[in-house]
């Protein structure tokens, strides 16, 4: 298909992870992203050389991942919030054995079974961990259709450019909806570069091991240190954002992905009855980053923080902002899906609140969603 | 037919398995220790043996016993068993 | 004289850390002179367990991956699936295959993924220190039922065999056990056949080893041996569950 093709975000993945080389993917049903195996299932039908197993869990696709990813393979699998908490001990065992995969998770309401509406409460499981160990995660946040088709390219490449498992982080909004998205050219798979460090028979070479198992503390302490310079260096090279109408804007809010999307809806309205307000717009959220957002908060009054959550990847904007600017929070979480209208009221009172109380006073707004987590 | 064991003294756990398959009796835990602080079996065939009061046929039976593959098996051709019966004759 | 018996080429020169008298050592020979004499030591991928022999990748010269604690079933799919042509297999403990791992081992079956699995019954949980698996006897003592298995609290005994013999996928499903020279070498002669069943592309294959640890079970390896022929098989009789090679 050439050109532009008018198609929902959980489809927009599946084709953009068969164009990136994608040749194994294993999953397990859930909603809100059920879309995406069955897309796969049908395009990898078609094909010979790619493997399609909706397997018996996410606990088993993610194994199964990490088996054709040690043999080599551009695997993904997919999933939302529950499965992807069966899934960290996995993704912990891939990092630590510097395994490519892509792992996609459209949130939606929890904690707990929640509900199938969209949601950001998954935050922290993806940057902060989420499996255990000294490992991180890449996450890429796409708020776009587009970007859906974008990131995922990107997403194999990094994985198997930094040996490392990349989360794509969407929720159950953008998985349906539909928008036009323009795809790059299909991959050739024999074009990727030979990785010489697969499980494929110890033919003409000596055997190898693929392990994270170091009894020896020594090495254990190595490979630890080893990965720690890897996030390093990815922290240097990979951060990003957007940054939109925040060159003269005296109050930024900064969301991510769906959330984003209704932000920006709000700084327009507030920017056509004069107001300065930017968006600030991490498309990476680990990297974060918090140089671009550090320098920002030297010259604007404050930043108001949207997350469709009670509240978590403001922790990060605040430690970024190391207290140069204020720091406050809106969340809508549980599945709840705020207009812009909202988010304008919500910034227009944060900015008009900030205008006549200059120099401290009492914080008392208790408008419904409206929290102020911690000092600000 | 005649046959022979080598113990790897210092891959032997002292087991006993050996010991106990044995269908000729012919190895025993000795009282010396290994580097890993073990008994390990011993081939009580082992030294330079009379070659007419041979024992062990080399039947490997210790062998596929053990678990820790310390124990290799020569046995006998049946060349070189003829020839030794052809001298016995002659 | 002609040396009639020595290491499997399959086998690293590697001294074994398993104790004194334990089936894993006895195994893993057994299946290194499998792979030796089919040939297929270059194309063999193998998959260990969690549990003693979670260091297996020190003693097999072939291509080894870990897997997390029960997942080795898929994470042998996910292997297999991806390169056909070559010879996956999981080594398995009881607790590994028949505890954490029974959703995966039974569903690695029921679809007949091609692989072949070796399960070692040792009746208890060794590498953690003697507490209950599975596949313990009732009345068995270990370190998690102290005054014996019962029942009632603590469950019956797992027969995973007769599972994995109902699914359709599975293609040969034996168990033996390595307590005597004649048991061993029947047990060489089922890995045998449960490697040619997936160079045959036919279907899942599995073995499940009766094995000593005399260790956990507080015996001799020579008594420890015993215990197998004389309690373990009463639970866990020794047979040919399913055969459709």
């Amino acid at each position: 298909m050439a050109g532009k093709v008018l198609m929902r975000g959980t489809h927009v993945l599946g084709e953009a992870a068969v164009r990136a080389g994608c040749r194994a993917y294993f999953g397990y049903p859930i909603t809100p992203q059920n879309e995406l195996p069955e897309y796969m299932a049908a395009a990898f039908a078609k094909m010979d050389d790619a493997v399609f197993v909706q397997a018996e869990s996410e606990v088993a696709s993610i194994n199964m991942v990490m088996g054709a990813s040690i043999a080599g393979a551009r695997v993904m699998t997919s999933s939302s919030s529950p499965g992807i908490s069966l899934k960290q001990e996995g993704i912990s065992y891939i990092a630590a054995m510097e395994l490519p995969a892509v792992i996609v998770n459209m949130m939606r309401g929890g904690p707990g079974l929640g509900n199938i509406a969209p949601a950001q409460g998954d935050y922290f499981q993806a940057t902060k961990g989420g499996g255990h160990g000294d490992y991180r995660l890449i996450v890429l946040a796409p708020a776009y259709g587009q970007e859906i088709a974008d990131m995922t390219r990107q997403a194999f490449d990094l994985a198997d450019h930094y040996r490392t498992p990349v989360m794509i982080l969407g929720d159950g909004m953008m998985g349906q909806m539909m928008e036009p998205v323009e795809f790059p050219e299909p991959l050739a798979v024999k074009s990727l570069p030979r990785k010489d460090w697969i499980l494929d028979g110890a033919k003409g070479r000596p055997s190898r091991v693929i392990r994270s198992l170091w009894l020896d503390t020594a090495l254990e302490e190595e490979l630890n240190w080893r990965l720690a310079r890897k996030y390093e260096m990815i922290s240097r090279e990979l951060a990003d954002q957007e940054m939109y109408l925040v060159d003269d804007a005296e109050l930024i809010v900064v969301a991510y992905g769906t959330a984003a999307r209704i932000a920006k809806g709000g700084v327009h309205r507030l920017r056509e009855t004069g107001l300065k307000v930017g968006l600030f717009r991490p498309k990476t959220l680990w990297p974060f980053p918090s140089a671009r957002l550090a320098t920002l908060s030297r010259h604007i009054d404050q930043m108001v923080v949207f997350e469709m959550s009670t509240g978590q990847m403001v922790e990060d904007v605040r430690l970024a902002v190391e207290g140069r600017c204020e720091v406050s929070f809106y969340g809508r979480p549980g599945g709840v899906v705020a207009t812009p209208e909202e988010i304008a009221r919500v910034l227009s009172s944060a900015y008009h609140r900030k205008a006549s109380f200059e120099g401290g006073g009492s914080r008392s707004w208790q408008a419904q969603g409206y929290t102020n987590l911690g000092s600000a | 037919m005649k046959g022979r064991i080598e113990i790897d003294e210092e891959r032997c756990k002292g087991c006993g398995l050996c010991v106990a398959v044995c269908p000729k009796k012919q190895i025993e835990i000795s009282d010396r220790l290994n580097t890993k602080g073990y008994y390990p079996a011993c081939f009580q065939e082992a030294m330079a043996p009379d070659p007419d009061k041979i024992e062990c046929t080399g039947c490997a039976l210790c062998a596929v016993c053990c678990p820790d593959v310390a124990i290799e098996v020569y046995r006998e051709t049946k060349d070189e068993s003829k020839d030794k019966d052809q001298e016995k004759e002659g | 004289m002609k040396k009639v018996f020595s290491r499997p080429e399959s086998l690293k020169e590697t001294p074994f850390h398993y104790c004194p008298g334990c089936g894993h050592s006895i195994i893993h020979r057994l299946v290194a002179e499998v792979i030796d004499e089919l040939g297929i030591r270059e194309r063999t991928i193998g998959v260990p367990p969690a549990g003693c022999a979670v260091l297996a990748y020190n003693y097999f010269d072939v291509d080894m991956a870990e897997a997390p604690h029960g997942r080795a079933a898929a994470v042998a799919t996910g292997i297999k699936r991806m390169l056909p042509d070559r010879i996956v297999f999981t080594y398995q403990g009881d607790g590994d295959i028949a505890a954490i791992g029974t959703a995966e081992t039974i569903h690695a079956a029921s679809r007949g993924e091609r692989v072949t699995s070796i399960f070692v019954n040792n009746a208890i949980y060794g590498m953690t220190g003697g507490q209950m698996a599975p596949t313990t006897l009732p009345g068995q003592v270990t370190t998690t039922t102290p005054g014996g298995r019962a029942p009632l609290r603590d469950g019956n005994p797992i027969d995973l065999s007769e599972m994995l013999g109902v699914a359709a996928g599975s293609v040969y499903i034996e168990r033996t056990s390595v307590t005597s020279p004649k048991n061993i070498l029947k047990t060489k002669k089922a890995i045998k056949k449960a490697f040619t069943v997936q160079l045959e592309d036919r279907g899942f294959a599995l073995v499940e080893i009766l094995s000593p640890c005399p260790t956990n079970w507080k015996m001799t390896p020579v008594d420890a041996a015993r215990w197998v022929d004389e309690s373990m098989t009463k639970i866990f009789p020794l047979k040919v569950i399913k055969d459709v090679a």
